[in-house]
C-alpha cells in the first residue's frame, strides 16, 4: 500500500511539472499577453516596452519560467489589480465561503442524486426512470447562471422564502473563529447565525448542485443497471438470498464505487462552477472574486485561480486514486 | 482482435432480451482503467467500440444498423426533431423573421427604467425587448448566430484535436518505438489539458484576448481539443491492429498514406458522435462566457447567449426577455445531447436490448 502511494506521489512530479509549463506557456504566450491586459488599449509602444521589462518579459523563456516556478513555490501568485493585495491572501480570505457553498451543493447533489439514480435503475422504463433521465439531461443543458437567476427571482424575490444575497443577513452579530460561518455558529452555539447562514446557502447551493446532481443521478443509474446484470447478482438471487440483502450487499455496494469516485472529481469542478453561481447571489466567495476579475481583466487573479484549480484537480485525483486502491486491490497491482 | 460478427448479431442470448437490462458482463477497458478517469475512459470506450464494429460484415453496415435502432428510440427521434427544426429556422432565418432584428422600430413603447415592457401581441409574437426590437425576429436570427458559434467552436476543437490525436495515433501505430514515444508525449500533454476545467480555459483565453464572438468560439473550441484528440487517437490505434493495415504495409504502402487514406477514414465514427455532443456543450459554454462579459460586446446583433446575459438585468421585471433565449439554448442543447447520446447508445452493442 505504502509503495503504491509513494509511486503515485512520484508520478505527480512530471504531471505537475508539465502542468506548470503548459500553464506558463498558455498564459504568457497568448496573443496580446499580459501587457495588453494590464495596460489601457491606447498605451504607447514605450509604455508597453517598459512594462514588459518590469515584468521580466524581455528575459529568455527558461529564465522567465524558472522565476515563475520560484514565485509559485513561495506562494506568490502576484498582486490583485482590483484590491492591490496578494492574490493568495485574497483566496484564503474567501475560501471558507466557497467551501461552505461547495459542501452544501455536494450534500444536495448526493442526497438527491444517489436515491434517485438507484430508484430509476430499479424501476427502469417507468415514469420515474423517464423523469430522472430527462431531468438530468435537462440539468446538464441548462446554463448554470440562468438557473441561479431563476431560483433567485422565484424563491427569493417573488416568494421571499430564502434570502437572495450574501452569506448572512446584515446586522447579525457573530463570533468569527475560523471564517466558516456555520462551523463558528455551531461552536459558539449561536443558533440564529447557523440558521441564517444555512438559509443563505440553499439557493446558491441548489444552483451549483444542478450539474453534479445530474451527473450523479445518471451515473448511479447506469452503474446500478450494470451491476444488476452481473453474474454474481444472479447467483445471489438463485441462492435464495433475500432481495433486500442482494440489493444492499451485492448491488448497491458494488454500484456505488464509481459513483463515489465521481463525487470526488465533481467536488473539484464545483469551485469552477462557483464563478457562475456566486456572482448571481453576491455570495462573497472566491467565485464572485474571480467573476469580478473577468470583468476587470484582473490577470494575476485569473492566473492564480487556474493554477489553484489545476493543482486541486491533480491532488483530488491522487486522493481518489489512493482511496480507490483501498477499495479495489486490482488497481494496486497495476 | 477482430470480433466475429456472429457474436454480436441481433439474435443474442435470450437473457439479454428477456431481462431487458444491460446484462452483458463488462470486460472492457472501462473496468481496467481506474474509475476516476471516467471522462477519459468513456471517450476511449467510444473509440474502441466504433473500431470493433466497423468491419461488421453482416448485411447492414454499422451506421445503417445504428440508424435502424435510433429510428425506434423516442429519445433519438425527439432529439432529431429538435435539431431539424433548429437547423431549418437557422438556415432560413432571414425569410422567417418578419422584421429586422436590429431595428428599434418600437423604441417609443418600451421604458425599462419605468418597468414598461411590451409582451406578446399580434404584430410582435414574442413581444419587444428592452430597446423596442422585435423579440421573435431576434430569436430567429439569433438561432443562426448561435448555430454558427456552436459549429465554429466544434470545428476548432475538431480540427486541432484531430491534428493532435491523429498525429499521436499514427505515430503510435506506424512509427515503431520512436513513434510510441511521440504518442506518449502528446498524450501526456492532452491528459494535462483534460485536467484543466473547460470553462476556465475558455475564460482565460477570452479574458486575455478581449471580448468578441470570435474569442468565444475559439475559447470554447480550444477547450474541446483534448476530448477530440483522445477520441481520434483511440480509434486510430484500434484500427491500426486490423488486417487491412497489415495488408497495406505488406504491399509497401507508405506510412503516411496508410494513416491518412486507410486508417483515418475508418476512425472518424466516434469523432462524429462526439461532435454532436460538443455542439450542445459549445452552445451552453458560449452562453456562460457571454454572461461573464466575454462575449460579443456589440449586443445589437442577436445571439442567444448574448441576449440571455443582457436580459438578466430585467429578469425580475420582464422575465420573458431572458426566458426566450434561455429556452432556445436549453431546447437546442437538449436536442443535440439527445441525438448524440442515442447515437452513442445505438452504436454500443453492450447497451442493446
Amino acid at each position: 500500500m505504502l509503495r503504491f502511494i509513494v509511486r503515485r506521489l512520484l508520478q505527480l512530479i512530471p504531471t505537475l511539472g508539465g502542468l506548470s509549463i503548459l500553464l506558463f506557456v498558455w498564459l504568457q504566450r497568448l496573443p496580446g499577453g499580459p501587457e495588453y491586459a494590464l495596460l489601457p488599449d491606447d498605451a504607447t509602444a514605450e509604455q508597453r516596452e517598459a512594462l514588459r521589462r518590469s515584468l521580466g518579459l524581455d528575459q529568455p523563456f527558461t529564465v522567465q519560467y524558472l522565476s515563475f516556478l520560484r514565485r509559485i513555490a513561495q506562494g506568490d501568485l502576484g498582486t490583485s489589480l482590483q484590491t492591490g493585495r496578494p492574490v493568495l491572501d485574497e483566496f484564503f480570505l474567501r475560501f471558507p465561503a466557497t467551501f461552505e457553498l461547495a459542501v452544501s451543493a455536494m450534500i444536495i447533489a448526493v442526497t438527491i442524486g444517489l436515491p434517485l439514480g438507484y430508484l430509476a435503475a430499479r424501476r427502469r422504463g417507468t415514469a420515474l426512470d423517464f423523469a430522472a433521465v430527462g431531468g438530468s439531461l435537462l440539468g446538464i443543458c441548462t446554463p448554470v447562471f440562468f438557473l441561479a437567476f431563476i431560483l433567485k427571482v422565484i424563491f427569493a424575490e417573488r416568494l421571499g422564502m430564502f434570502p437572495s444575497a450574501f452569506r448572512l443577513s446584515p446586522g447579525l452579530s457573530r463570533t468569527d473563529i475560523t471564517g466558516f460561518v456555520v462551523l463558528d455558529g455551531l461552536m459558539t452555539r449561536e443558533w440564529d447565525v447557523v440558521w441564517d447562514a444555512l438559509a443563505h446557502l440553499v439557493l446558491p447551493g441548489l444552483a451549483l448542485a444542478s450539474i453534479p446532481l445530474a451527473v450523479i443521478t445518471r451515473m448511479t443509474r447506469a452503474s446500478v443497471l450494470e451491476v444488476m446484470g452481473e453474474d454474481y447478482v444472479r447467483t445471489a438471487d438463485a441462492k435464495g438470498l433475500r432481495r433486500n440483502t442482494v440489493r444492499t450487499r451485492h448491488v448497491l455496494r458494488n454500484a456505488l464505487l464509481p459513483v463515489v469516485t465521481a463525487v470526488g472529481l465533481l467536488a473539484g469542478s464545483l469551485f469552477a462552477g462557483a464563478v457562475l453561481t456566486e456572482s448571481v447571489f453576491a455570495f462573497p466567495g472566491i467565485g464572485s472574486f474571480v467573476y469580478a476579475a473577468t470583468q476587470e481583466r484582473d490577470y494575476p487573479v485569473l492566473t492564480g485561480f487556474i493554477l489553484l484549480i489545476a493543482t486541486m484537480y491533480v491532488f483530488i485525483n491522487l486522493l481518489v486514486d489512493i482511496s480507490y486502491s483501498l477499495l479495489d486491490p486490482r488497481v494496486r497491482a497495476q | 482482435m477482430p470480433t466475429t460478427p456472429s457474436s454480436q448479431n441481433p439474435s443474442e442470448s435470450p437473457e439479454t432480451r428477456g431481462g431487458g437490462e444491460d446484462t452483458v458482463p463488462r470486460e472492457s477497458t472501462e473496468d481496467r482503467v481506474p474509475l476516476h478517469r471516467r471522462k477519459a475512459a468513456k471517450v476511449d470506450r467510444l473509440a474502441e467500440l466504433m473500431g470493433e464494429r466497423s468491419d461488421d460484415g453482416h448485411g447492414a453496415g454499422v451506421w445503417r444498423e445504428a440508424f435502424r435502432r435510433m429510428s425506434r428510440s423516442p429519445m433519438a427521434i425527439s432529439g432529431a426533431v429538435i435539431v431539424a427544426v433548429f437547423l431549418l429556422v437557422a438556415l432560413f432565418s432571414p425569410l422567417i423573421a418578419p422584421y429586422s432584428p436590429t431595428s428599434q422600430a418600437w423604441g417609443g413603447e418600451v421604458f425599462p427604467n419605468r418597468n414598461e415592457f411590451v409582451g406578446p401581441r399580434a404584430e410582435n409574437w414574442l413581444g419587444l425587448d428592452h430597446l423596442g426590437r422585435d423579440m421573435f425576429s431576434r430569436m430567429v436570427i439569433g438561432a443562426r448566430q448561435t448555430l454558427m458559434v456552436g459549429v465554429v467552436a466544434t470545428l476548432v476543437g475538431f480540427l486541432f484535436g484531430a491534428l493532435l490525436g491523429g498525429t499521436a495515433g499514427a505515430c503510435s501505430v506506424l512509427g515503431g518505438r520512436w513513434g510510441r514515444q511521440v504518442d506518449n508525449v502528446i498524450m501526456r500533454v492532452i491528459d494535462m489539458m483534460l485536467a484543466l476545467p473547460t470553462l476556465l480555459l475558455a475564460v482565460t483565453v477570452a479574458a486575455l484576448v478581449g471580448p468578441s464572438l470570435t474569442t468565444v468560439m475559439l475559447a470554447v473550441g480550444i477547450a474541446q481539443v483534448p476530448i477530440f484528440a483522445r477520441l481520434l487517437r483511440g480509434a486510430m490505434i484500434s484500427q491500426g491492429n486490423r488486417e487491412y493495415v497489415l495488408a497495406a504495409r505488406a504491399l509497401g504502402v507508405r506510412g503516411h498514406k496508410i494513416a491518412i487514406s486507410h486508417i483515418l477514414p475508418n476512425s472518424m465514427g466516434p469523432v462524429i458522435v462526439q461532435s454532436t455532443l460538443t455542439l450542445a456543450t459549445a452552445i451552453i459554454d458560449a452562453a456562460a462566457l457571454s454572461y461573464l462579459g466575454l462575449g460579443n460586446p456589440d449586443a445589437s446583433f442577436p445571439e442567444w447567449g448574448t441576449m440571455l446575459s443582457e436580459a438578466q438585468r430585467f429578469l425580475s421585471t420582464a422575465p420573458s426577455l431572458a426566458v426566450y433565449p434561455a429556452l432556445g439554448i436549453i431546447i437546442t442543447a437538449l436536442g443535440f445531447t439527445l441525438m448524440g447520446e442515442s447515437l452513442r447508445e445505438a452504436l454500443d452493442p453492450k447497451l442493446r436490448n
